[in-house]
């Protein structure tokens, strides 16, 4: 018994020497003023830049987590008051909404962010706000496909498209909210004929990401696929001589599916004027360009022009429903695909 | 306790979630989970049990070389070789557009994307886990039994499966239960092939309708179907012990005839070539191409995480599950054991679902213990545990006590415990024992256990990402960081230095362990205590 005891002893007396010592270097880092700390489901590359430069520019200093969303979430709610995140990045409404529903967002009330960021691409109560445009729509072989037999998303389930289809896994939140802006115009019987006849129409099995798809329409292996047009971007800056073209979907009817990258305050954040002045920041031209071009996104705020790149591609008109509906109704779009065997 | 914590979401029954996956899903779940557990079970066993007899008992071409070289490929995390594997093998990747460049078509080439594919890759990654264990154990058993049984007129074959395969089988039964785990365990790979488990099930409850009470009840059933694989393979061990009177000489190898030499060659470098040789020669070329962008300071920083995380987790891990044996062995108490099995159910699980639940039990302790303590002496309340690094080190004792316990204990198995009693009788005190009789003879498991544990926490990615401390990203997680994007190709670099840095140990156990023959022969412990 006295070996049990003794190993217990040291155990014991190890984890809280390390809880002290943690404890100082945190108490330490918190006096100063200064600082802000963010939880982040962009990706660092995509990120940092503009952590770096903020830093520069005001001296506050930034820390940050990133993982996906869903743990993200997961650890704000298991922290609740003592959270020391004060601001939420996140890709997709859908994600955004979701912390939100879960009590993990403040409002936020600034004409900064009112007069740059348009309506329909922030929460109608201001929790969140969008910091960056992306787009999902159409790319085509250009030797085995005539841009004038493409119309819609909704098209691409008839039988022309039989076995040229290629599409990326329906568990990737990006198809969610898409089929979630489908229930919304078009309710649940229509939009689920529409999912079957996509499933109808592939060619290979879903992919389960974007860029493969991309590579399958490149290989041949079909000739249309729906992806976020930056990854389009990436391989066109890969391979210059890509014989792929993009095809902005719903131009006659509702418009392109357009989702966001964005951003809110925490409810118990601990440094909140510091995280609304980066907020603001964000919104303002020189950050929106560096945030968008990053990814070769679109800038939400509209008085900045996309890249050069990007800027090729040609304007389009958005789909003006309100991205929030994309979270509201993404357990829906799960289950819609789901019967619809859409994997 | 975050199995509690799993467990305790029962409380809260989602039907809503329930029905629906009744209705679309659970069937084809089950369906694809089984297969791709009978498919890896029986593919590590025979590719890890085979090497491991050709390697350690006949001799043909390159053998010594094969006898560590088949283990380098533990060093590849199984999400690295799925997207390498997809990156080559698919319709659009190089092989395929060769393919199609000579025949005109590549409709004929098998798509890597099927079931047969997912198998492939996580038989190759796990693998190494039987044949190290089986390999240790062949050693260990040496020709003596073999050469017993051959005299009492069994053929080679008989002897095989009647004599020397029952011995090893613990050892056997331990690498197969690790890879099954691994299996159930695996998002990475899966995901890569959008092949649908239950695993992915558990991610979609939870990623999908943000429903954690969800995600958390499908987690307890799949810690059931492996309290029930623990369960058969207990009674199917039964009550027969395997004990060796003596460790064996040298011995020789047997010597194969010539065309069986080649095959054994050409099998050997075949595995090898598909589970080390072409993924790593990928990832070059990938670096090659593009990675070597990101090759900056920070990236100094990553590898240094890496290695400090990986063995400050080791070390850590080696001694829990050291402790933990010996209770086992000493107080032999039905509960205890029930309580050790429960210990190493955490390697089952999907490790986002384990990290949540260590994730949660943590913050409870913040939140309930800590947080009064720290109002009650005026400080501003703030999680201490959480995003701590004693908290991440914790969770890879979670995670990982179940990979350091199987080499241990089934190295304290073969220990007999008449040894311990003889030491006793003559006069040695407890703590000398262990000292002077179990640390000399464990030496090669313990040592097996903690670089285990190494490679693993360096490959650990859930974990990880959740509870890291500010500023504490690893190769694994900048890793992620690009395959999310699928940007395969900015991961190769973080990728092959994870691999690099993985084979460090794997080179020092093939080192030590070919010197585990002749090391301290009972006789010798013998002298010393008298």
């Amino acid at each position: 018994m006295s070996r049990k005891r003794f190993f217990s002893l040291t155990l014991t007396s190890l984890f809280i020497a390390t809880m002290t010592i943690t404890d100082v270097s945190l108490a330490s880092s918190s006096a100063n003023k200064g600082e802000l700390v963010i939880y982040s489901s962009r990706k660092e590359h995509l990120i940092k830049p503009l952590f770096d430069q903020y830093t520069k520019e005001t001296g506050v200093k930034i820390s940050y987590v990133t993982d996906a969303e869903g743990p993200l979430i997961a650890r704000m709610q298991a922290e609740g008051k003592t959270t020391p995140a004060d601001m939420f990045i996140t890709v997709d409404a859908g994600n955004l909404w979701q912390a939100q529903q879960k009590g993990l967002l403040q409002p936020v009330q600034s004409e900064t962010l009112s007069k740059n960021i348009p309506e329909h691409l922030k929460d109608p109560n201001n929790n969140w706000f969008g910091l960056s445009v992306r787009a999902r729509t159409m790319v085509y072989a250009t030797d085995r496909v005539k841009p004038e037999s493409l119309s819609t998303y909704e098209d691409l389930a008839s039988s022309k498209w039989d076995g040229r289809l290629c599409l990326r896994t329906a568990k990737k939140v990006y198809n969610q909210s898409l089929v979630g802006t489908l229930i919304a115009r078009l309710g649940q019987d229509k939009t689920e004929t529409i999912v079957k006849g996509w499933v109808n129409n592939l060619a290979a099995p879903v992919f389960s990401n974007d860029t493969l798809a991309l590579q399958a329409v490149e290989a041949g292996q079909c000739d249309v696929t729906v992806v976020n047009t930056y990854y389009f971007g990436r391989l066109l800056k890969e391979k210059p001589n890509l014989k792929l073209k993009l095809f902005w979907a719903n131009q006659k009817t509702s418009g392109t599916h357009v989702n966001i990258s964005g951003a809110g305050i925490t409810k118990y954040a601990k440094h909140k004027a510091e995280a609304i002045a980066f907020l603001e920041w964000l919104s303002k031209p020189e950050a929106q360009q560096i945030f968008a071009n990053a990814n070769m996104e679109y800038p939400a705020n509209q008085s900045v022009k996309p890249s050069k790149l990007v800027a090729s591609w040609g304007e389009f008109k958005h789909d003006q429903l309100n991205v929030e509906a994309a979270g509201r109704l993404q357990g829906d779009a799960i289950k819609l695909m789901d019967r619809a065997g859409y994997h | 306790m975050p199995l509690l914590v799993l467990i305790l979401s029962w409380h809260d029954f989602q039907t809503d979630i329930w029905l629906h996956l009744i209705e679309t899903q659970l069937g084809r779940l089950l369906a694809n989970t089984l297969v791709l557990l009978v498919g890896v079970g029986f593919g590590v066993m025979i590719i890890g049990v085979s090497l491991a007899w050709l390697t350690t008992m006949c001799e043909f071409p390159g053998r010594k070389f094969f006898d560590w070289a088949l283990m380098l490929p533990f060093a590849i995390p199984a999400y690295v070789l799925a997207f390498v594997y997809l990156g080559f093998f698919e319709f659009s990747g190089p092989l395929q557009t060769v393919i199609r460049e000579w025949f005109g078509t590549s409709r004929f080439f098998p798509s890597i994307r099927s079931t047969g594919g997912v198998i492939l890759v996580l038989v190759l990654v796990f693998y190494p886990y039987v044949y190290m264990l089986a390999r240790s154990a062949f050693i260990t058993q040496g020709r003596g039994a073999m050469d017993a049984a051959r005299i009492l007129g069994l053929t080679p074959l008989q002897a095989f499966w009647r004599v020397a395969l029952p011995i090893a089988r613990p050892g056997i039964a331990a690498g197969v239960g690790l890879a099954l785990m691994e299996t159930l365990a695996d998002f990475g790979a899966v995901a890569t092939f959008n092949y649908d488990t239950f695993t992915t099930a558990i991610y979609k409850a939870w990623y999908g309708f943000f429903n954690l009470h969800a995600a958390a009840q499908l987690a307890t059933l799949l810690m059931l179907f492996v309290c029930m694989a623990f369960w058969l393979e207990q009674r199917g061990r039964g009550n027969a012990q395997y004990a060796l009177r003596q460790r064996s000489k040298q011995h020789k190898p047997y010597k194969l005839n010539g065309i069986q030499r080649y095959v054994a060659f050409a099998y050997a470098a075949s595995v090898l070539g598909l589970a080390f040789i072409l993924p790593v020669v990928q990832l070059l070329v990938w670096v090659v191409k593009q990675g070597a962008q990101d090759i900056d300071g920070r990236f100094a920083g990553l590898v240094g995480h890496s290695l400090l995380l990986a063995s400050a987790a080791g070390l850590a891990v080696v001694c829990v599950a050291l402790l933990l044996s010996f209770a086992k062995r000493l107080y032999q108490d039905h509960w205890l054991k029930k309580a050790i099995m429960a210990a190493n159910l955490g390697y089952a699980l999907p490790g986002s679902v384990l990290a949540v639940g260590i994730m949660f039990a943590f913050s409870q302790v913040d939140n309930h213990l800590i947080v009064p303590l720290q109002e009650w002496l005026g400080v501003a309340p703030r999680q201490l545990l959480l995003g701590s690094f004693l908290a991440l080190l914790l969770a890879y004792i979670i995670r990982f006590i179940a990979v350091a316990f199987g080499p241990i204990d089934a190295g304290l198995q073969s220990i007999r415990v008449s040894l311990h009693e003889a030491a006793r009788s003559l006069g040695v005190s407890g703590l000398a024992v262990v000292r002077r009789v179990y640390i000399p003879m464990l030496a090669p498991g313990l040592l097996t256990a903690g670089i285990l544990v190494f490679v693993d926490v360096m490959k650990e990615m859930p974990a990880t990402l959740l509870m890291r401390p500010f500023g504490w990203d690893t190769l694994a997680v900048r890793i992620y960081e690009m395959t999310s994007e699928g940007e395969w190709q900015r991961a190769a670099l973080p990728a092959l230095t994870l691999v690099l840095a993985g084979l460090i140990p794997v080179f020092i156990l093939m080192r030590k362990s070919r010197y585990r023959n002749e090391s301290r022969p009972i006789s010798k412990i013998n002298e010393k205590n008298t």
